[in-house]
């Protein structure tokens, strides 16, 4: 049984489709990428999915149950963290505090959810920054802020939002060997991401979404060359420019 | 910080012997005051929701208790509870309309403003609650209907409200509910994204502080021995709630209280010298200039500054 | 019921409209420029009101004809206010921006109490006598005059934001900040016109109503209540919204006067606030305010 299923999903805003009868599926313990031109529809799939937007058409189901039309907190408590695509860290709380919320959610006790949002943001690298104020960081801080909190959650399922947009190479480095950490401590992990070298280097299936709809499905070496993908990312005279 | 705070308490408990009557009234203001701004603050300050209506919680609390003790003979120690029952219950109405309507900043405050003007409003109208004039209060002096011959019962009422108030903010303040109160203030999606369930808290902040100030209303109205829709359900008293815990530090814990020691002398003083004639609106000048200032200059009110100047606070580790 | 009676409420409602018109003009300006919510709206107008009173006492200056001076003072206030204060804090939470203007209006209404005392006053116009019979309804001549002057003030902001430069600029900024600020403008100066220029309408307002509406310093909340109203239906930050709501609004209100209580009529406008808070955020015509 997948971990988190989606069916038909759609979304429209005004005249304006942004998502079209979208199948998605992550197994459980699995890594899938999700990329897309811009305006793809990957954020609105995100916010369908974590229930900060209600889907007009389908059906959305974690670990079998349906989800839609539950608000962001009861599916976060049911297992499905997120992070946001600009970061949105509490700016007055340190990252302490900060990850602290995120902690709360399965250990009502503040002490508790203290020792383990300590854990947490040892995890990520930010020790060094604990009692830091958020407002205080710099931007790759500031994102894997935004991972620990989510992490915190203790989730089944991270949806990660273009962790790496904005970062210098060397930052990139860091997120994408502490995002496999993760993986492999047995989070499953949907992730956005345009950075193509770290989506191919981390999904093991991946989901091309153009206008709203799914339009390739596969393994990261299958997609790289596959025609409808380099159509939606280039345009139409490439397709027969790409090797076959 | 803690013994300077002991300190301070015991000193409180021992003022009344060597005060003149003048300065326990001062007193029994400043510690009423500081009651009504820290049950304020919960909703205001720790849940950020600027209600600038709170008079309408104070007036229900009031009106509840004076009318159960003067038609069924009830004692107002009992009325006081259900007339903070009956704020809370109001309160809730407020919340649930407010927040399942998605009613933010501006849009939220002018919410609470028309539904304390409606409460001024319609018991101003409603004869059976003494109309414009109000209701009286005949002195009896009898402390089971919350009279006492004594100012200094008063004084240790109004003492106990305060502390009661600051315990319940303390309380919350170290838990799980304050630490998402703060979360929702800070962002409120974010937090919901975190499993916060924002309206379930702020409703239960807003219940929890209209409670408080509905318990308020009946020391007001049995202390001053009259109550007036204009006055227990008016801006100028919901301005008086509000300016305390804003200028000490919304959101903290002695905010309230510094900012009731701080403007309730200031207040009664331009009382005294300014209010004879029509010069009584001149302490509300006051507040706005006040209001501007810290808004422009110590946006965090005046305790946060304060707490930096004094020592190194070690956060996240209470 | 007295048909003359209904007549009688939509044709006052209407006239009284212009100014209501006015009014919440100026509100919108300032919020559709700024995003800043102006409390002390009500309070402005009421000094607006003082200010046509104290010439009118000391001067013997028709309201009708110093109107013009009230907006100029007014606008020198906003101007004032804006540069002054709001500037400071324009990027700051909007609670912060919420206290200060309630600081500002807590300011202005309790000056208004030292300086002119707590009994309502009305200025006397020669117009105010006056009226003339329209069938079976009679029409205020002063509140004509009003009406035709509030109109004519709002027709003429119109041409200063759609056909001058200076107006354009406004609406620019009030659209898009950022790419304002990119192409030179001068932000500060379009927000303290703008600020200023919502102010001299209620100056205006204040005079023009002054004759006809008896005022004392706490009717500026209800007149700042009576601004949110409108502009809230009308969609904030929509001049066509404000003028079309004020009339709207004016007309109920004078409506509710024919069938309620007079001492109810508040009570109307303040349920009729939390019911059109809680149903039309979007407003008819306007942008949604986040």
């Amino acid at each position: 049984m997948s971990l988190l299923e989606a069916r038909g999903l759609s979304k429209r805003f005004g005249g304006l489709s942004a998502v079209a009868g979208l199948d998605l599926a992550v197994a459980p313990g699995e890594m899938l990428g999700l990329i897309g031109p811009n305006g793809a529809g990957k954020t609105t799939v995100f916010n369908l999915l974590s229930g900060f937007l209600t889907p007009d058409a389908g059906d959305i189901r974690l670990g079998g149950r349906s989800i839609v039309g539950r608000s962001p907190h009861a599916i976060c408590r049911l297992g499905l963290a997120r992070t946001f695509q600009i970061v949105r860290p509490f700016p007055r709380m340190t990252v302490l505090e900060n990850v602290r919320v995120g902690a709360l959610a399965r250990h009502p006790r503040a002490s508790d959810a203290l020792a383990r949002a300590r854990d947490v943001v040892a995890r990520v690298g930010l020790a060094a920054r604990e009692r830091v104020v958020a407002g205080a960081l710099t931007l790759a801080e500031r994102k894997r802020l935004e991972l620990a909190r989510a992490l915190a959650t203790e989730p089944a399922l991270l949806l990660l939002d273009e962790v790496m947009a904005g970062l210098n190479p060397t930052e990139i480095e860091t997120i994408i060997r502490l995002i496999r950490g993760i993986h492999e401590s047995g989070v499953s992990i949907l992730l956005i991401e345009h950075n193509m070298r770290a989506v191919m280097a981390l999904s093991q299936r991946i989901v091309v979404l153009s206008f709203g709809e799914r339009i390739a499905e596969g393994a990261p070496t299958d997609i790289a060359s596959h025609p409808k993908v380099v159509e939606a990312y280039l345009g139409e005279e490439y397709v027969r420019a790409a090797p076959a | 910080m803690k013994w300077a705070l002991a300190g301070a308490l015991v000193a409180l408990v021992a003022l009344p012997a060597v005060l003149s009557s003048y300065a326990l009234t001062l007193f029994i203001l400043i510690f009423f005051y500081g009651f009504l701004g820290q049950a304020w603050n919960i909703v205001g300050g720790y849940a950020g929701q600027l209600s600038a209506g709170h008079a309408a919680f104070v007036g229900v609390g009031g009106y509840t208790a004076a009318v159960l003790s003067i038609e069924l003979e009830l004692t107002p120690w009992i009325g006081m509870l259900v007339g903070g029952v009956l704020a809370a219950l109001l309160g809730a109405i407020i919340g649930y309309l407010g927040f399942r309507f998605g009613l933010r900043g501006f849009y939220f405050v002018l919410l609470t403003v028309a539904f304390a003007e409606i409460c001024r409003i319609a018991v101003s109208n409603i004869d059976a609650l003494g109309g414009p004039l109000g209701l009286y209060i005949t002195f009896t002096g009898n402390p089971r209907q919350f009279q006492f011959q004594d100012g200094r019962a008063y004084y240790y009422i109004a003492l106990a409200l305060m502390l009661v108030a600051t315990l319940v903010a303390w309380a919350i303040e170290r838990r799980r509910f304050g630490i998402y109160l703060a979360a929702i203030r800070e962002d409120e999606a974010a937090a919901e994204a975190l499993g916060v369930n924002a309206f379930k808290y702020k409703m239960l902040a807003m219940i929890v502080s209209s409670f408080l100030t509905g318990l308020g209303g009946t020391f007001y109205a049995f202390y001053l021995f009259s109550l007036q829709p204009n006055t227990l359900f008016g801006i100028p008293l919901s301005v008086e709630i509000i300016i305390r815990p804003i200028v000490g530090g919304a959101g903290t814990l002695l905010g309230p209280i510094l900012g009731s020691f701080i403007l309730t002398p200031l207040a009664e003083v331009s009382r005294l010298y300014l209010g004879q004639g029509g010069l009584h609106g001149a302490h509300l000048i006051a507040y706005g200039v006040l209001l501007i200032g810290v808004v422009l200059f110590l946006p965090e009110g005046a305790y946060p500054r304060l707490r930096r100047a004094l020592a190194r606070p070690t956060r996240a580790e209470r | 019921m007295d048909l003359t009676l209904v007549l009688q409420g939509v044709l006052s409602g209407l006239l009284f409209g212009g100014v209501y018109s006015l009014m919440a003009v100026g509100l919108t300006l300032i919020f559709g420029v700024m995003r800043v919510v102006n409390f002390a709206h009500g309070d402005m107008m009421v000094w607006g009101m003082y200010l046509a009173y104290m010439l009118a006492t000391r001067a013997g200056i028709d309201p009708y004809v110093s109107f013009v001076g009230c907006a100029a003072a007014l606008f020198g206030l906003g101007v004032l206010v804006q540069r002054g204060l709001v500037d400071r804090i324009i990027s700051a939470p909007h609670e912060m921006q919420i206290l200060l203007m309630l600081g500002v209006a807590l300011v202005l209404e309790n000056l208004a109490l030292v300086a002119f005392g707590p009994e309502p006053t009305r200025v006397r116009s020669p117009l105010a006598a006056a009226a003339v019979w329209l069938g079976p309804v009679f029409v205020d001549v002063a509140r004509l005059v009003t009406f035709v002057v509030a109109v004519a003030l709002t027709l003429a902001l119109w041409v200063f934001l759609y056909k001058t430069d200076l107006g354009r600029t406004i609406r620019a900024a009030a659209d898009n900040t950022y790419g304002a600020l990119v192409i030179g403008t001068d932000v500060r100066r379009v927000y303290a016109v703008a600020f200023g220029v919502g102010a001299a309408c209620v100056g205006a307002a204040g005079a023009l109503v002054s004759p006809i509406l008896p005022f004392q310093p706490p009717t500026g909340l209800s007149l700042s209540v009576a601004s949110f109203n409108i502009v809230i239906i009308g969609g904030m930050g929509s001049l066509l919204g404000a003028f079309v709501g004020g009339l709207l609004v004016s007309l109920a209100e004078s409506l509710g006067a024919v069938f309620l209580k007079p001492s109810l009529k508040e009570l109307f406008s303040f349920s009729l606030l939390i019911v059109i808070l809680l149903f039309r955020p979007a407003g008819l015509f306007g942008r949604r305010a986040s």
